[in-house]
């Protein structure tokens, strides 16, 4: 395959492994001493582990210091994981959270101007260029999507349609009128964009578009056939976390052999999620990624929950960069619907909460016409059971509502007689993934 | 009076209802009127039978969700404007009716409705100072 291969920043994306790992120690005895003095979550753990920042001679021994997870993160909302002071934060941004309250992360200028260059690479690595239209489907707000691939196509000098999620058919209405060449969204939202496509009678052909990035959710490889096919597009991959970063941290090239994932600016790690000891290069397992240059919000060893697999040849595109394989799902059993974090704990919460309802609940997460439905089985019980419907339905539509007020995307609350959810050994089997992964 | 109605939630599945039917028969439990509220994932079948104690045990000894629900039946003229003229009363007397169903049966020359109401002591009192006739519950069990 020869492909015509662009990089936007060949210093660091083609750097010699060895000259990688300098850089790589160097800053995080850098980012190491700045959270010894600034985070106390981080003193608290410098102290259990007896291992000061001055003890890191080499990459390795980080794997002294214990993790950072997302439960620190709750401990410390909203700010107390920041390593400067608010004056110093120009952005800040949130991912959903287990117990309703969500995770928040903060940016300094410099940690903008850093996602903007790792957006910037991995979307010139997709293929986009300054002759491009980036049309931009992922919702603008506390979401980190939109807004890093919005700073990555302005930094390339590509025109930004921002029209946000939702209403598909001004979508393609726009995607027509103002030739869109790169569409940027989840991939089921792509994939309902080209059902519409197909019922309106337009045909891919027709239009601008010839790539699609695609991230927030996990997808499988025959999804991308199915969306190059459908759509006419390159489409890729690509990674990112709040935590971390949001978009940025990893993408593919036109190659599509792995996410070029950003290690001049983290530090990866693939460990056994179940001992938490870091296993050898090739290996599948968790990925836990360090900051090594961010100011605001620096993370030590965060469990991502993801599971890949990196690979450390150089690629054919010439990256030196190491590559992550698409997610293959989590060692948590939270789901990923529609782009947003949901966790069957905070579903649970949510029935509990409602007055007489101790139930038996199962979700079911489909893909219907592409796009990711949730649905909560409730075991009825005669607490929760009322003779006129009218009081029923009351019933299901105000879980309907807490539930999308706290999961922060719509559910259907569907109840079933009570002993009809099965149960494995005395448990009910809580979820029920009917996507393909 | 008032008659005990039973309650059941059914999930909107085939053979439900009849699995619901085949406990009460297997018990020696007759139906004496039935009503079936649904939508599409669930109903509600309201029963009167002929013993609802032994009814309501059956069923939840066979896992169901059920409840007892006072109701009352009403003896109203098999005639046009029957029913009007009875439910105008409710409404001067701001009694609402929560659902209703028809017995199959006929009291002489009136049908039998059965009649949920948010207040049902109000809706007695009102409709008997109308003279309108409710029926003892033994009879409409023994129908």
């Amino acid at each position: 395959m020869n492909l015509s291969i662009s990089i936007w920043d060949r210093n660091a994306e083609c750097l010699p492994r060895e000259e990688m790992r300098q850089l790589q120690l160097q800053n995080l005895q850098k980012t190491l001493t700045l959270v010894a003095t600034k985070v106390p979550c981080y003193q608290a753990k410098f102290k259990e582990s007896g291992f000061q920042p001055g003890d890191l001679k080499t990459l390795e021994d980080l794997s002294h210091l214990p993790f950072t997870t997302k439960e620190d993160l709750r401990v410390n909302y909203p700010y107390g994981m920041f390593a400067v002071p608010m004056r110093e934060v120009v952005r800040i941004h949130s991912s959903s959270g287990t117990t309703g309250k969500p995770t928040v992360v903060g940016y300094t200028k410099g940690d903008i101007k850093t996602w903007t260059e790792l957006v910037a690479r991995f979307m010139t690595a997709a293929g986009v260029t300054e002759e491009d239209i980036v049309h931009i489907a992922f919702g603008y707000g506390l979401f980190t999507g939109a807004f890093g691939l919005h700073y990555g196509s302005e930094a390339i000098g590509a025109s930004v349609i921002p029209i946000s999620g939702g209403n598909t058919d001004k979508q393609l209405m726009i995607m027509q009128d103002y030739r869109s060449s790169a569409l940027v969204c989840t991939p089921s939202y792509g994939l309902t964009l080209a059902d519409r496509m197909e019922k309106q009678g337009i045909d891919p052909n027709s239009l601008a578009l010839k790539f699609g990035l695609f991230g927030a959710e996990p997808w499988s490889e025959q999804m991308r056939i199915e969306l190059e096919r459908r759509l006419g597009i390159i489409a890729t991959d690509n990674y990112g976390l709040s935590e971390i970063m949001g978009p940025g941290v990893a993408g593919e090239c036109l190659y599509k052999q792995g996410m070029h994932l950003a290690e001049d600016h983290f530090l990866a790690e693939i460990i056994d999620p179940d001992t938490g000891v870091v296993l050898p290069e090739g290996s599948v397992g968790e990925l836990v990624l360090t900051s090594l240059t961010k100011q605001a919000f620096p993370m030590i060893r965060y469990r991502t929950r993801d599971i890949t697999r990196l690979h450390y040849e150089t690629c054919e595109c010439g990256r030196t960069l190491a590559r992550m394989e698409k997610t293959r799902g989590r060692t948590d059993d939270m789901l990923i619907i529609k782009g947003v974090n949901v966790f069957p704990t905070q579903i649970e919460e949510v029935l509990f909460q409602i007055e007489g309802c101790e139930p038996h609940y199962q979700l079911i997460v489909d893909r219907e016409n592409n796009m990711d439905s949730l649905e909560v089985q409730v075991e009825v019980n005669e607490h929760i059971f009322f003779d006129e419907m009218k009081q029923q339905r009351q019933f299901v539509v105000q879980a309907e509502k807490r539930l999308a007020t706290v999961l922060g995307v719509s559910a259907k609350v569907k109840l079933v007689e009570p002993q009809s959810i099965k149960r494995h050994e005395g448990k009910a089997i809580r979820v029920i993934d009917r996507r393909t992964r | 009076m008032k008659v005990e109605q039973i309650s059941i939630f059914i999930e909107n599945k085939s053979g439900r209802l009849a699995d619901v039917t085949g406990v009460l028969a297997e018990s020696g439990i007759n139906i004496r009127a039935l009503s079936l509220a649904d939508t599409s994932d669930f109903g509600i079948l309201r029963l009167i039978v002929n013993d609802s104690k032994k009814a309501l045990k059956v069923l939840r000894e066979q896992r169901f969700t059920v409840s007892i629900t006072d109701v009352i039946g009403i003896e109203v003229p098999d005639s046009p404007g029957g029913l009007t003229s009875l439910l105008q009363i409710l409404d001067q007397n701001n009694v609402n009716v929560e659902y209703m169903y028809a017995f199959a049966e006929f009291s002489g020359d009136n049908a039998i409705i059965i009649f949920r109401f948010d207040n049902v002591d109000e809706a007695i009192a009102a409709l008997s100072s109308h003279g309108i006739k409710i029926l003892p519950s033994e009879r409409i069990t023994s129908i």
